[in-house]
């Protein structure tokens, strides 16, 4: 009788596999490195940099150094302070409004793929929120209301929903005229089972690649957002007002917007590779198309 | 084909329907009351009343909904708070130059996305087609307004060699037309050139791997005439179709692209009335730009039949 014996996971090993991983998909290492960096200063923003919010007019406009990095502002305020600071909101709402519109997407994109009586109206409804340019409804959404990190999250949110529903729903056609869902429903399954079951896992594959283009195009509605004044408050220092409030400097200063305006891309930078390789990765046949 | 026309034309009537319902929902779902929010900060009791008054906010909802959606079949956008004056009129004073910057952006766009997509497809894996990729995810990824400044930077400020913000109407001549359109162009049009070149050498991949363009090379059909004539036209249909799709990033990069160039159009109209809670003026410009996002695709749609005749309707 043989006696299958295992191997232990040595350490070597593990780093052999590791190298393995990044020499195939070096995108999504790249970019999720990146990001992981980026996601590493924003949470020690208050250790590594001073107050974003400090003025000292003294020091206005002053340009990159040994003390001030990224120079400072025309309020005397350290422009990498407030880089660094900044940081937090981007991949705050960029994270938040990928679970919201992957969340809600897909609750909506699996109902509407299943039952055939409510895909019609369902569809038209999601037809009519892509037709109106997200920004304009975004910006629609934050000037009724006080102006907060929530409100910003959800007006973002709101227009990425159909996009994903539209996803969800394709996967969920062409899932369900396969033969073992038949077999589930001849077996005498309920819906409920089916969809969660048997649909569900086959549109997770696709919903990781969306889910962080979902972020990378949060991210720039929201910059875009604060840099027109409609997003969160302005006293909170995010990329798209440090370049809103440094616009009249730009031939003088021009550090005051390059330092936020390149870290903002980034980011967006990073989270679309990242996509990119998970597509290639995760999703072989729409990576052949793109 | 008439008849297609017709009823796709009568299709978009419930997408605009929804628009118009969420536009219209919008302020009055919003907490708080409607004529308080447009008030503003300041408003006095009276002020709110008049405003409540002139606008029927007294009214059952579903009859404000009717009143409001039946002018705007008659054109009647409303009127902003701010200017006293139709947003209609307002939108039309602003028109031409978000129309020449839409126009100009568009052509070089499409155009210059069109020949990248293809070069990248016909030299697949070589170091044209590397950069066309990398080209497409860096277009993807700056903001508009950051592209803008460092335009301004590099070629106004530094360079001189083209005016840092402003428009000059076409009335004026086209040179100075030109000359203030040209870096918003650019910043506008680089996320839109990304993704049409991106689906372009996608598309022409699939098509160069037909047996008919092996079967054209074999025959000895010229690489050019291959290329443009025998792949391009079969893969057109999916290009038009982002096309079309894609003009919601022109739309939506317009407001901010007018705000970065100081220019003086729609979408500045749209910037301005944030601060003003000058509310009519954004469901106005929301309703137009989701309408003629509607009107592109339609066209596109009808495109199919003339580029693709066998696609009949």
């Amino acid at each position: 009788m043989a006696v299958v014996t295992e191997f232990p996971r040595t350490a070597p090993d593990r780093l052999w596999q590791l190298r393995r991983f990044a020499r195939r998909n070096p995108t999504i290492v790249a970019g999720a490195g990146l990001l992981a960096f980026m996601a590493l200063i924003a949470l020690a923003a208050g250790v590594i940099a001073g107050d974003p919010q400090f003025l000292n007019p003294s020091e206005r406009l002053h340009g990159p150094s040994a003390l001030h990095w990224f120079g400072t502002d025309h309020l005397g305020r350290d422009v990498f302070a407030r880089t660094v600071f900044g940081a937090r909101i981007s991949l705050v709402v960029g994270l938040a409004v990928a679970v919201l519109a992957i969340t809600f997407g897909l609750a909506i994109g699996l109902i509407a793929g299943y039952y055939r009586r409510v895909d019609a109206p369902v569809m038209r409804l999601m037809d009519g929120l892509m037709a109106i340019p997200s920004i304009l409804l975004a910006i629609a959404l934050v000037s009724l209301n006080k102006a907060s990190v929530g409100i910003v999250i959800v007006a973002i949110s709101i227009p990425e929903i159909p996009r994903v529903v539209r996803l969800v729903r394709s996967v969920v056609l062409s899932t369900r005229e396969q033969p073992f869902i038949e077999a589930a429903i001849g077996g005498g399954s309920r819906h409920h089972k089916i969809i969660l079951r048997h649909i569900l896992p086959s549109t997770i594959a696709p919903l990781v690649v969306q889910a962080t283009y979902v972020m990378a195009s949060a991210i720039l509605t929201e910059a875009g957002l604060s840099f027109l004044g409609a997003g969160v408050p302005p006293e909170i220092p995010t990329w798209g007002n440090m370049i809103a409030g440094s616009r009249l400097f730009l031939a003088s200063a021009p550090w005051t917007i390059f330092f936020p305006g390149t870290c903002l891309a980034l980011v967006v930078l990073a989270v679309n590779l990242m996509g990119d390789g998970l597509r290639d990765r995760l999703d072989p046949r729409l990576a052949r198309r793109m | 084909m008439t008849a297609y026309i017709a009823r796709r034309l009568l299709s978009m009537l419930p997408v605009v329907a929804i628009v118009a319902l969420f536009v219209f929902l919008l302020l009055h779902l919003a907490p708080g009351d409607p004529a308080a929010i447009i008030a503003g900060d300041n408003a006095t009791p009276q002020n709110i009343a008049q405003i409540r008054k002139a606008l029927g906010l007294d009214e059952p909802l579903w009859r404000q909904f009717l009143v409001w959606a039946g002018s705007l079949l008659h054109g009647d956008l409303g009127r902003s708070m701010f200017w006293n004056e139709p947003v209609a009129t307002l939108i039309a004073q602003r028109a031409e130059p978000t129309v020449s910057l839409a126009a100009t952006t568009l052509s070089v766009a499409v155009v210059l996305a069109i020949s990248m997509g293809v070069m990248a497809a016909a030299r697949a894996g070589t170091m044209i087609d590397r950069f066309v990729m990398g080209f497409a995810v860096f277009g993807f990824s700056v903001p508009v307004f950051v592209v803008g400044y460092l335009l301004i930077f590099v070629f106004a400020i530094t360079l001189k060699w083209l005016p840092v913000q402003g428009y000059t109407p076409i009335a004026e001549g086209v040179v100075p037309w030109l000359e203030n359109l040209v870096l918003p162009s650019v910043a506008l049009g680089l996320a839109y050139v990304a993704l049409i070149a991106r689906i372009t050498r996608a598309t022409m991949l699939d098509v160069l791997a037909e047996d008919y363009i092996r079967t054209g090379r074999a025959k000895g059909v010229a690489a050019r005439p291959l290329l443009l004539k025998h792949a391009l036209k079969n893969a057109a249909v999916p290009i038009v179709t982002v096309i079309g799709i894609g003009v919601a990033l022109l739309i939506g990069g317009v407001v901010i692209t007018e705000t970065v160039f100081n220019i003086p159009g729609v979408g500045r109209l749209v910037v301005d009335a944030i601060t003003r809670r000058d509310y009519p003026i954004i469901q106005g410009v929301i309703m137009v730009f989701s309408g003629i996002y509607v009107l592109v695709n339609l066209a596109v749609d009808l495109s199919y039949t003339l580029l693709d005749p066998r696609i009949r309707y």
